[in-house]
């Protein structure tokens, strides 16, 4: 038997599990999701997403064919602590650089393992997302410093942390999309670098005017962690560039920053959909689609210029909208994937579609 | 193993990680394995366990265990074998595990430790068994420290949403999904994966127990690991738990939901097993007690019953050594029945006519067990006659006498099986009822029981009797209309044959006759026997409805897949000496119906001395052209091949037997089946007139 | 997707006896396919010559049959029962190959009688060696270098051209019966001969071994509209060469990574889009371990050995919903 290091995740609402920690031992405050992905952990702990989580993986064997530094979504994990039933020590794939336990470690990502997930992703669900606390401070945290912990965690600058410090370019022969980064995947933007779209990246908190300076054919605002409610700015500069009449596209944060921007709400959902199972269905044709999906928060009221393009079946709850007579769609969900299904994948080639069909018009 | 598939069933286990769910799996194939260790494995030398880890069989997931156990390069053996290096390594952990067990005594177990191995999938008896202490001795240690399974929900989606799946399954974790509820409840212990003699059969009752149950507002879980059948469908029972059928894993479920009663009958031999250990435990068993099904089992204790009932048997004794054996067969005379102890579907069972064969036989039985015994029985040969009956402890309810084509010899669940009787006088059926009540209630028999009978010479003779369900509980059940496992199982559950409406004695005849027919896989088992005999080999079967017996033996043969010869037709044979009178005689009406013969050298003999036209063909070792080529060529429509002695893989017998079977050629191996196919010849039948059959109108006019 | 009205009395082929390669699996498909065509208002024949089966119990289906499964027979059935429509994925290989002849006689013509659910052309495409071929390369799916044999000979040759060593498959046979690996002539020669006698069509497919490549299988769901889920994933712990009834499966897949997976999913989902399935399908994959080469093995669209593991270990009764 190994020797391990005990660990307990401490919830807010006072349930424990007792593990053993791995990765980079740190006690660590965060928001406590689930994500029910069976393949994708690595795409998921470098999902920027993620940042400011505890993430949970339902399925109880992760790290088989360990990590390798192709599929990496982001610079770095920007997650809080992962979760695990079991982390595979002696992983075997072809393209494997590397394990999870040493992956986590250089990161200095607290990992927990060995607790009973499926019991945990049962509290989440009936109790709704909640913070918790990874400690090797077994039993030993007395309940004023927990809460303490608690009441100090915030999230609210979880974009500032994961967006990028200066702008660059991808360059491309094809349509020019200038990209606000929010802490966008890695995947999205080798979609669209794939169909020869030239990316011109900014920083999340860039104004409207120097993005527009670089005369992209449309915008294109990616997923990134947290509430869009922290950063009104942004949602300010995203009003500004639909005001342009250029097309404007978004997935995930991206998609709720031009909801709110358009005139919507957003509110939380009880704990989320994070996993690569959710259906979707276009309200066009009736087709439904099996997607990725990574978020806290949806849109829920629509401002009388929006109308909804998909819903997601399990819940009703809306997945894509599109602006009634403006070039302005975004969806909720993943096409991009990484981790998850490849059914999406046309929508890149829709946006683009539809960008060139504005183009000629939104030259000012 | 290789692309053609050989597995006839299949378990599935379920766990939360891959070496719990391997060990669960393991422990569900019923070979006695209950961990990675395997006697087999360990006597064979490195050189032979990588031999055979390359071209894989059954055993080799245990030789390839062994051979990291000496410890062999794991990545080596990924190479030769093709494995994945993360299974290979998974089940290295398990090595690993074991190994350290073996150091270990039951003293230096910490509550932390156990929980350990545990948690890997160890059961209680693997433990004990590498530790060298007793599975009780584990399973006090860990009521002590609370280290008791909890039960998980299958619910399609990781535990994201509120699921109503009620399918369960063990794990060692902290939260239990289970509810259980204060109904009244039964348990019914399922029959496994599906195998030679214990097939979907037994499911059928399982699953007609739990009907029954229902309707009676009983509360039904059901405990069972093969995921192929109509009893682990989720909708089927009220709960459903997907665990292995051993000891200690049934227990688990009985001491979690505290069923009223636990059902054992309708599972064959692997529920039947588990009834001395539920005695143990003291769980409420319901209908026959395990004592009673104890008796019917043990042989001697068996032979006192059927003496103080004044029920004849064939006269036999077990033995416990050659000499023994050869001492009593002499006594008893030649022919005999040898038979392991303790067997399900014949296996192992032989027929011997002289000493040299009955030593061999001996030698080789005593070799591979030497701790029970073999039984020696005198081999009757008559008229083979199958009951199945519910007691309810005072009266007797037959649904069907069934008759077998093929005298005794052959396994019940390899005859053709005919119903109703066409040849057993009303008195003889008046003599089985009584008979069969007598043992019944003397048994104590409440619910199922199958008793084998011979008619030989006129007296009626005991061969075997099993207090549960068998394999012609469905046909009989839809032939007759009677719901026979409806009825057991309210007999089960208290209530009374009188009160029930059926009454009580043998059910009326319908109006049609139903044959069985066995069908065999063997083209798919190279190096099997083919021929039939004690040890059964069908595995499955269909049926033959019709308005007399030929009718029903015609649609029979065909819909198992076997030609009937015509005028023209080819046929080949070769028969042993002793049978070539029989053979002669059914061979003339052959003949009379314009069929063409070809035979081996003894055989064409006694044809031409008949005055029977043939063509003379080469035996395997009189060189070439020969038998087996005439097969594979394609012009012979029926094989006609009775062995002298089965299971000789060297013989030329058993390569006629499979060259027949590998190249599709409907082969008979018993007098009694050549007569049944040629009676039908005779009656011209042409199946344009034939009838076809609503099983839930036609059957009684 | 609104259902076909016009359907009022549905038939289903069951399996047979249980035999080596089509077990207990199909009583379980098929008494799921009774009770849920039942379900929907719709009278059942059924016609199995299996008596211990739950399906073929009094009362499961309308009209029950317990009669030889040969063409003659069916048709006395049909005869007299007089169905409208035919459902020939859950009787198994038995049943899929007992409606393909039905059709090609011409007597579900002759009886008025529509096939439900995937369509004979489907089926074959799925099953015929060659039209899976085309269909693999109308879909741009790699397979594995094959020909299509119906004699000994040519079996030789192509062999010569692919190399050693080779697998046989028959085609419309099942669990690989009359099949097998040939490492050389001697053994493809014997292989051959007894598999095109035991192919229905007298047909056998000659392929190059790729012995060694992960053996992956997902079972996939489509309906008439077009939507796919993928129900499940299993991954054989027993690599290529071994039969997977014979290989210990484990589902989901353990060593693929989010890619190879979704590589393997896509490649399903379009591969049941293209021939238009209604229903279930099995599809089988070998992954190189090394690389992203795949080939596609076989396809079964039907509900199968695997589909009673995937229904059950994801609690999902694909037999229930394949039918609707």
């Amino acid at each position: 038997m190994k020797k391990t290091v005990k660990a307990e995740l401490i919830l807010e609402n006072g349930v424990r599990f007792k593990g053993n920690a791995f990765g980079y031992i740190k006690e660590t405050v965060g928001e406590v999701v689930f994500t029910t992905g069976m393949t994708g952990y690595q795409e998921t702990l470098t999902d920027p997403s993620f940042a400011g989580q505890i993430v949970t993986m339902t399925y109880p064997l992760i790290g088989n064919y360990g990590i390798n530094l192709e599929d990496m979504e982001s610079r770095k994990p920007f997650l809080k602590g992962f979760v695990v039933r079991e982390k595979c020590d002696v992983p075997n794939n072809w393209r494997c650089e590397m394990d999870i336990d040493n992956f986590l470690f250089q990161n200095k990502i607290m990992g927990l393992e060995n607790i009973d997930t499926r019991a945990l992703t049962r509290v989440l669900r009936d109790h709704g997302t909640m913070r918790g606390i990874i400690t090797t401070r077994v039993d030993d945290l007395t309940p004023s410093q927990i809460k303490q912990k608690f009441d100090t965690y915030t999230n609210a600058y979880a974009v500032k942390e994961t967006t990028i410090d200066k702008p660059y370019v991808i360059s491309g022969r094809g349509t020019h999309l200038a990209v606000l980064d929010c802490g966008i995947k890695h995947g999205i933007l080798r979609d669209l670098s794939k169909r020869g779209c030239k990316l011109s990246v900014f920083p999340a908190f860039t104004s409207a005017e120097e993005i527009l300076a670089a005369d992209p054919d449309a915008i294109f605002l990616g997923n990134g962690p947290g509430d869009p409610k922290d950063i009104p700015d942004v949602v300010e500069t995203v009003r500004k560039l639909i005001d342009t009449g250029l097309p404007v596209l978004g997935i995930c944060l991206g998609h709720q920053l031009i909801s709110l921007a358009l005139g919507c709400n957003t509110t939380r959902l009880k704990f989320g959909h994070h996993g690569g199972n959710h259906p979707v269905k276009d309200l066009k044709t009736g087709r439904v689609y099996i997607t990725s999906q990574n978020h806290e928060f949806v849109v829920s009221d629509l401002s009388e210029d929006v109308e909804a393009t998909f819903i997601n079946v399990n819940d009703g709850s809306i997945e894509g909208i599109r602006h009634k007579t403006k070039p302005v769609y975004s969806v909720q969900f993943h096409p991009e994937a990484s981790p998850g299904p490849l059914d999406t994948q046309e929508l890149f080639d829709r946006f683009i579609k539809m960008i060139e069909e504005v183009k000629p018009h939104a030259k000012r | 193993m290789g692309t053609k598939m050989m597995a006839t069933g299949e378990i599935m286990s379920i766990g939360k990680s891959f070496e719990a769910a391997l060990l669960k799996g393991v422990r569900s194939l019923e070979i006695g394995q209950y961990g990675l260790e395997r006697k087999s494995s360990k006597a064979r030398d490195l050189e032979t366990l990588k031999k055979r880890v390359v071209t894989p069989d059954d055993e080799r997931l245990f030789d390839m265990a062994e051979m990291i156990r000496r410890g062999y390069k794991v990545e080596k053996i990924c190479q030769i074998t093709g494995m994945d290096l993360f299974f290979v390594h998974k089940i290295a952990n398990l090595v690993e595990m074991e190994e350290e067990l073996k150091t270990m005594k039951l003293e230096d177990f910490t509550k932390e430790s156990l929980m350990y191995f545990k948690e890997k999938g160890f059961s209680d008896k693997a433990i004990s068994r590498f530790v060298g202490c007793t599975p009780p001795d584990i399973y006090d240690l860990r009521k002590k420290w609370d280290i008791m399974p909890v039960f998980k929900m299958v619910d399609t989606c990781a535990g994201e949403f509120e699921a109503v799946t009620p399918y369960y399954y063990s794990s060692y974790d902290t939260e239990n999904e289970v509810v259980v509820s204060n109904k009244k409840k039964v348990m019914v212990i399922g029959s496994g994966p599906i195998r030679i003699g214990q097939g979907i059969e037994f499911d059928y009752c399982s699953v007609h127990c739990i009907m029954a149950l229902k309707k009676k507002g009983i509360e039904t879980i059901i405990v069972n690991n093969n995921p192929e059948t109509v009893s682990t469908d989720f909708d089927t029972a009220d709960k459903l738990y997907f665990e292995p059928l051993t000891e200690e894993d049934v227990l688990n479920v009985v001491e979690l939901e505290k069923p009223d009663g636990v059902i054992l009958q309708f599972g064959g031999q692997t529920a039947i097993k588990l009834a001395g250990f539920f005695d143990e435990m003291h769980i409420p068993i319901l209908g026959t007690l395990p004592e009673q099904i104890d008796e019917a089992e043990d042989r001697e204790k068996f032979d006192a019953v059927l003496e103080t009932l004044g029920i004849s048997r064939p006269k036999g004794k077990g033995v416990w050594s050659v000499a023994e054996g050869i001492e009593t067969a002499e006594k008893l005379g030649f022919p005999v029945l040898v038979r392991p102890s303790y067997v399900l579907g014949g296996q192992g069972m032989e027929i011997t006519y002289n000493d040299d064969q009955l030593k061999m036989y001996l030698a080789d039985a005593f070799e591979k067990d030497s701790k029970n015994p073999v039984l020696i029985d005198r081999y009757l040969s008559g008229r083979e006659i199958e009951v199945d009956a519910i007691c309810d402890g005072t009266d007797v309810y037959i649904p069907g006498i069934m008759e077998h084509l093929e005298r005794a010899g052959v396994h019940s669940g390899d005859s053709i099986s005919i119903y109703p009787p066409q040849n057993i006088s009303d008195d003889m059926k008046h003599q089985i009822m009584d008979v069969t009540k007598k043992i019944s209630v003397a048994l104590k028999v409440i619910g199922m029981i199958n008793i084998q009978f011979i008619d030989f010479k006129g007296e009626l003779n005991i061969i075997e009797v099993n207090p549960r369900s068998s394999r012609t509980v469905p046909y009989i059940t839809k032939v007759t209309g009677v719901p026979v496992i409806d009825i057991a199982t309210r007999v089960m559950l208290g209530e009374k044959l009188a009160d029930m409406g059926y009454g009580t004695g043998i059910c009326d005849e319908p109006d049609v006759v139903a044959v069985k027919v066995p069908v065999f896989s063997t083209e798919k088992l190279p190096q099997v026997e083919v021929s039939l005999g004690p040890e059964m080999r069908s595995t499955g079967e269909v049926l033959g409805v019709g308005y007399n017996l030929e009718n029903a033996l015609y649609k029979g043969f065909i819909a198992a897949g076997m030609t009937i010869p015509k005028a023209g037709s080819t046929i080949i044979a070769t028969v042993g000496n002793k049978d070539h009178e029989d053979f002669v005689k059914i061979a003339k009406r052959c003949d009379a119906l314009g069929c063409n013969f070809i035979a081996t050298k003894g055989t064409a003999r006694a044809l031409k001395e008949a005055g029977i036209e043939c063509k003379l063909v080469k035996k395997i070792s009189e060189g070439v052209p020969n038998i087996i080529d005439t097969i594979r060529s394609g012009v012979v429509d029926l094989i006609v091949d009775i062995p002298k002695k089965a299971n000789n893989k060297k013989s030329d017998g058993f390569k006629i037997r499979r060259t027949a079977v590998e190249s599709s050629v409907t082969l008979i191996t018993a007098m009694d089946t050549f007569n049944a196919m040629v009676n039908v010849m005779e009656k011209h039948i042409d199946q344009d007139k034939l009838d076809i059959f609503d099983i839930n109108k036609d059957m009684r006019k | 997707m609104p259902r076909d009205n016009s359907i009022k009395k549905v038939l289903v082929i069951g399996s047979g006896p249980i035999v080596i390669g089509q077990a207990a699996e199909f009583d379980y498909s098929g008494t799921q396919a009774c009770q849920s065509i039942k379900e929907e208002g719709i009278e059942v024949v059924l016609v199995n010559s299996n008596p211990a089966t739950i399906m073929t119990d009094l009362g499961m289906a309308h009209y029950t049959y317990i009669e030889p499964l040969t063409i003659d027979f069916l048709e006395k059935v049909i005869a007299k029962e007089r169905p409208d429509s035919i459902i020939a994925g859950m009787g198994g290989q038995t049943g899929l190959n007992l409606s393909c002849e039905l059709y090609d006689r011409g007597i579900l013509d002759k009886y008025h009688v529509k096939v439900i659910g995937t369509s004979i052309e489907s089926i074959k495409e799925g099953e015929d060696r060659d039209s899976f071929k085309r269909l693999m390369e109308r879909t741009n799916q790699p397979i594995v270098e094959s020909d299509i044999v119906t004699d000994v000979d040519s079996a030789i040759d192509f062999a010569q051209t692919i190399g050693y060593p080779v697998i046989v498959r028959p085609a419309y046979t099942l669990g690989g019966t009359g099949g097998g690996i040939a490492h050389n002539e001697a053994e493809l020669r014997e292989i051959c001969t007894q598999g095109l006698h035991l192919s229905r069509v007298g047909q056998v497919l000659i392929e190059k071994s790729i012995a060694g490549w992960k053996e992956i299988e997902f079972e996939v769901m489509r309906d008439g509209a077009g939507n796919c889920i993928t129900v499940c994933s299993m991954e054989n712990v027993d690599p290529v060469g071994v039969h997977t009834g014979d290989s210990i499966v484990v589902a989901p897949a353990q060593t693929l990574s989010d890619r190879e997976y979704q590589m393997l999913r896509s490649a399903a989902i379009n591969i049941i889009n293209s021939i238009e399935i209604k229903g279930g399908c099995n599809v089988q994959f070998a992954l190189d371990p090394n690389s992203y080469n795949y080939a596609v093995i076989e396809i079964n669209p039907r509900v199968s050995r695997s589909s009673a593991l995937a229904s059950k270990a994801q609690a999902i009764p694909l037999p229930r919903s394949a039918p609707k």
